[in-house]
């Protein structure tokens, strides 16, 4: 039966989103979640992502290394490509979920002349999820911890800390970076210490979590007391590999990225806390990236366990375990919530409330917009406020000053797009 | 994302043989965000709004349903494979896979897309939004 009256109404088709698509559009209901629930918050991104393979030509350049240089140069316009001097596995990257998540890699459309196109993405990605900055890290050199060539690793690392400190972030005033550490080689990465420590734009210390290096090891004594005099703070960025050993059992990436972003941080932890390094350096502060939070509690019930019942391996502790780690800085992202009952326990333990700091992830495939704080029926207003920004601003020392467009003005710049 | 609920209002969305010709439209209606779907015979209309983060559900592709086969007799798998008779909505924000037809979660049948009523009236595609 037809109906008595059908409504007029104004209607319009919206556009698929793909490789191609304006990170505006892709991002669109994020600004929405802005204006409805945080347009007035200060937030601060810990953790988004550079695709630097897209700019890997402008990287190489700089290696300061003549036979690296050329060598890399050479890679670039040959089989290597992108990926030239790197160790990452082509076949083994997975992220799309074989395309059907389209922002991870993606390349950004209409970038004004003159403008960088890494710089319009990473601004567009700000004003749309309502972010005042954005703290960027490398993707592809998340996996140089396990580089068979310790050489290159400290040859890209100078070459990319060049690049993003004095080519990038001058161009946006909301863009910060921590400066990459070649941990494979200590002497290069006090000696980038010294460089930067200064540095207007440089937050703090950044070593990739995949490797195998044991962090206590007496070989960064110096550098750890170098970065705790400059006062920022050293962040580990967890990742994955496929091809460490210990997972070369799972056959599928989703199983393997959930064990081995979550093992790095696990191991550097353990690391850290049994050989007294909270006591050796008190004042270097601690932030722990990209593993979730659900692995906190486990680690601090486990390690308190096994310290109770042996104090002669950790005589150097003064307090339980996880008393040192709900003193250390945590990110969000990956933030798993599929059991509310467990995150609020989860954010309790850790000190939520003071120690996490909301992280993007973008434009990575599992990225989370700052309305998985919002969203939290638990969390007190307060609490997401410091959670989404202003912890962060009391560990970097940031200027709490809006920075971002208003969502309604985001919102208007694609009319009809999105 | 919550839309704001809205007294039911009956609109057209436009012909049938016009419309069919795509596997998928993604309509804005006076701001309501709603994916209409064909496939074969049926139509499905989904909220535009990911139940997990509130994404653009319908902007993303359709895929075949995958599949882990196994054989009953030996409880062995040779592997995964397609399902080419089944279409999945795929939310491009985090890849969330939603059968076309049921709009049920592939692995998780206790998330699903919010439906939104649709007939064939005259030829017309009318939809309900309330």
């Amino acid at each position: 039966m037809r109906p008595t009256q059908l409504d007029k109404a104004r209607i319009r088709e919206l556009e698929e989103i793909g490789t191609r698509s304006d990170t505006r559009d892709v991002l669109a209901r994020a600004t929405m979640q802005a204006r409805r629930d945080y347009d007035d918050y200060f937030v601060v991104d810990i953790d988004a992502h550079v695709s630097e393979d897209h700019f890997w030509g402008e990287v190489i350049e700089l290696i300061d290394n003549e036979y690296l240089r050329d060598l890399g140069q050479s890679q670039l316009r040959s089989f290597a490509g992108n990926n030239a001097l790197l160790n990452i596995v082509p076949g083994l990257s997975h992220q799309s979920v074989g395309g059907r998540i389209t922002h991870q890699g993606r390349r950004e459309p209409d970038v004004p002349q003159g403008e960088h196109p890494f710089v319009v993405a990473a601004r567009r990605s700000m004003d749309a999820m309502g972010l005042d900055y954005q703290i960027v890290f490398p993707s592809a050199m998340l996996l140089l911890g396990m580089h068979p060539q310790d050489e290159v690793e400290v040859a890209l690392a100078r070459a990319f800390n060049r690049w993003t400190v004095e080519r990038i972030l001058p161009m946006d005033e909301r863009l910060k970076a921590f400066v990459y550490l070649p941990f494979n080689t200590p002497e290069a990465c006090e000696t980038l210490v010294a460089q930067y420590a200064d540095a207007k734009d440089v937050i703090g210390f950044t070593v990739c979590s995949t490797r195998n290096n044991a962090i206590h090891a007496d070989c960064y004594a110096r550098l750890y007391a170098m970065i705790e005099e400059s006062g920022k703070p050293l962040a580990f960025h967890s990742g994955y590999h496929w091809g460490d050993p210990s997972f070369a059992q799972l056959n599928r990436f989703a199983t393997m990225h959930a064990l081995s972003f979550t093992h790095y941080n696990q191991i550097h932890v353990s690391n850290w806390l049994i050989n007294a390094m909270p006591e050796r350096f008190p004042k270097l502060k601690m932030l722990w990236v990209e593993s979730g939070l659900a692995w906190i509690p486990f680690l601090m019930q486990r390690l308190d366990h096994e310290v109770l019942m042996r104090p002669s391996e950790a005589p150097g502790m003064k307090r339980l375990p996880s008393e040192y780690m709900a003193e250390m800085w945590y990110t969000s992202q990956p933030m798993e919530r599929t059991n509310m009952e467990l995150l609020e326990a989860t954010m309790k333990v850790m000190k939520a409330e003071t120690q996490l700091l909301y992280s993007s992830d973008w434009p990575h495939w599992d990225w989370d917009a700052p309305s998985v704080i919002t969203s939290l029926p638990f969390l007190s207003e307060q609490a997401k406020r410091n959670i989404l920004g202003l912890n962060a601003a009391r560990l970097f020392n940031l200027d709490i000053k809006p920075k971002k467009p208003r969502a309604d003005a985001v919102l208007a710049t694609r009319p009809g797009r999105s | 994302m919550t839309e704001a609920p809205t007294a039911p209002r009956q609109v057209s969305v436009g012909a049938l043989a016009t419309l069919r010709t795509k596997e998928r439209v993604v309509l804005d209606i006076d701001g309501q965000s709603v994916g209409v779907y064909f496939l074969g015979d049926e139509i499905r209309a989904w909220h535009n709004v990911c139940p997990h983060s509130g994404g653009p559900v319908c902007q993303g592709k359709t895929v075949a349903r995958t599949l882990q086969a196994i054989d009953p007799a030996t409880g062995k798998s040779p592997g995964l494979t397609l399902d080419r008779s089944s279409r999945m909505i795929v939310c491009p924000w985090h890849g969330f896979e939603f059968d076309l037809l049921t709009g049920v979660h592939a692995v998780d049948t206790k998330t699903r897309l919010r439906p939104v009523p649709v007939a064939v009236v005259d030829g017309d595609v009318v939809l309900t939004l309330g």
